[in-house]
């Protein structure tokens, strides 16, 4: 419900700037490509079960609209299972130097083989282009290998998209597009890239930044476990005590 | 109702959670032992990362034992000296344990070793205690209240130095016993996520020798402050406690225990351990065969520790 309304909201913040955006596209012709999310700010508080963000722009002519939404990048180690004495164990891995915590893709039309591979590979668009460099020098075939597992892995979890979302031409100019972020989305900061492709190539580009992060509560209780981690672990020690007390008294009254 | 939890950073069900907590609580309450053994396997299942359910299992376990041994403590059923005794080896493994955990964590294999140690520990003795109880019971229906054999047995245990006496437990054993159970048990707080109290309750009877009626009260003593070691240092060090988790599963694990202690008091000794049993054994087998098939996906990731 509380989901349905701020939607609703959303969409029609989008309407309002939409119009205005209108006007200011038939201004302001020299800027090819015009486009803003609906928030810049996720919030995780108590409560949050994922949410979604409308993007919303313009075009000054014809073209074919991606749009790419990559979370905080930090290293990561895949770990391939193997079968010894019987049993499975973490056997072979692979570290990847920088890899995005979340991706996501959406564009006006299939690009793949409408593109050249060497545009999208440059903007990462795409989930066969994300960008993940190995840490040490091996065989492609292994790279391969495991990013493909990495990327199947990220999808199970949501945080990579399934399929290539749907980005909606309204009319010749105006543009939009939903992004979802699921509950578990991983917090820091995002950049949400919008391109304009004509004729096979990039021909102007935007980003917006994205912040996830924690509030409220949630944030206080997170931020208590990472500076102050003794006094942290001294009170969960101590409100399990006072819990597990209250409960033996109450009910050896009753 | 969702609640976000802030460490394990999952959004779950917290009717799920209390539920979890008081079916768990039920049958700790009911067995006596602290149900870690579930309700850690239930929370990774659940999608609680493994670390976190370690965890945040031992701050959780504090409190469900601190409200267990309430009962055990009015009617004088714990055996402090005893428990003493087990704290001291308890406390040195648990700083082991914790130790062994952060380095296993840095190597991708402490999934691994929490599933072996769970199918052998378990596995060993939900199987010991299953034959002991069933032959007491049909021991039981063929002849009664017949001899229960020898009461003693002397065996290479008791030629131990350092004999202390225990006189609540009428014990004169020696001293290095219950210390060496303790630290087995203080490994497992550790690296397993429970309190060991499936571990404890049958080395206590069977190889102290210990009056059953002290057995429970004086294991959850002992747990009370292994667990809280244990869940201090994860969360001084590995930073794997979710306090908002461990009151959600609190507040259903106690008043879950409540109940399952009055259920308890109607089983009779063997039959509560035959079930208890079944019940680890099923955890063991579960996981046994999941180490054995062929997982869906032979890859999975983490984020690098150490940046």
């Amino acid at each position: 419900m509380k989901g349905r309304l701020r939607l609703r909201a959303a969409c029609a913040v989008a309407c309002a700037l939409l119009s205005g955006l209108c006007l200011w596209a038939g201004l302001a012709r020299a800027q090819s490509l015009v486009a803003d999310i609906s928030s810049h700010l996720i919030a995780i508080t108590t409560g949050f079960t994922g949410t979604d963000v409308v993007l919303f722009g313009a075009v000054d002519g014809p073209g074919d609209v991606a749009v790419v939404v990559q979370g905080p990048e930090g290293p990561v180690t895949v770990r391939r299972k193997d079968r010894v004495a019987g049993v499975w164990i973490n056997n072979d891995k692979l570290e990847f130097d920088k890899v995005p915590s979340f991706y996501g893709v959406a564009t006006s039309m299939p690009l793949e083989g409408v593109v050249a591979p060497a545009v999208l590979q440059r903007h990462e668009i795409g989930l066969d282009h994300v960008r993940m460099l190995p840490e040490m020098r091996v065989a492609a075939e292994k790279v391969s290998e495991f990013r493909a597992a990495l990327i199947r892995n990220k999808q199970r979890l949501g945080l990579y998209g399934t399929e290539v979302g749907q980005v909606l031409f309204l009319g010749q100019r105006l543009f939009r597009t939903t992004i979802y972020f699921p509950a578990n989305v991983p917090t820091g900061l995002y950049t949400v890239s919008v391109f304009l492709i004509r004729n096979g190539d990039v021909v102007s580009a935007q980003t917006t930044p994205l912040s996830v992060s924690k509030i409220g509560f949630s944030a206080d209780i997170f931020d208590f476990a990472q500076r102050r981690s003794m006094l942290y672990g001294l009170t969960g020690i101590a409100l399990a005590v006072a819990a597990g007390w209250l409960a033996g008294t109450v009910f050896r009254r009753s | 109702m969702q609640v976000y939890l802030p460490i394990a950073e999952i959004s779950v069900n917290a009717l799920l959670l209390l539920g979890l907590g008081g079916l768990v609580g039920f049958l700790s309450g009911l067995f006596g032992v602290g149900g870690g053994f579930l309700m850690t396997p239930l929370l990774i299942f659940i999608g609680v990362p493994p670390a976190v359910a370690v965890g945040t299992q031992a701050n959780q376990l504090v409190g469900a034992s601190v409200s267990g041994v309430l009962a055990h403590w009015r009617k004088r059923n714990v055996d402090i000296k005893m428990g003493v005794f087990m704290l001291a080896g308890g406390g040195l493994g648990t700083v082991l344990g914790v130790w062994i955990f952060g380095r296993l964590q840095a190597l991708g294999q402490i999934d691994l070793v929490i599933s072996i140690t769970y199918v052998v520990f378990l596995g060993t003795v939900s199987s010991l205690m299953l034959t002991e109880s069933v032959r007491t019971m049909l021991r039981g229906r063929k002849a009664g209240a017949a001899s229960r054999g020898k009461l003693h047995h002397h065996t290479w245990l008791h030629g131990l130095p350092f004999k202390t006496r225990f006189n609540r437990s009428r014990l004169y054993i020696s001293g290095l016993l219950p210390v060496g159970i303790g630290f087995v048990g203080g490994l497992l707080v550790a690296i397993m996520g429970i309190g060991g109290g499936f571990l404890l309750v049958p080395a206590m009877i069977y190889l102290l020798g210990m009056p059953t009626a002290l057995v429970a009260g004086t294991s959850l003593f002992q747990i009370i402050f292994t667990t809280g070691i244990a869940a201090f240092l994860q969360a001084a060090s590995n930073r794997t406690v979710d306090i908002m988790l461990a009151l959600l599963l609190l507040v259903g694990g106690v008043i879950g225990a409540q109940f399952g202690t009055r259920a308890g008091a109607h089983l009779r000794g063997e039959q509560a351990r035959a079930l208890l049993a079944l019940m680890v054994l099923a955890v063991a087998v579960k996981l046994l065969v999941d180490l054995l098939v062929t997982p869906e996906d032979l890859y999975s990731f983490t984020a690098t520790v150490g940046s």
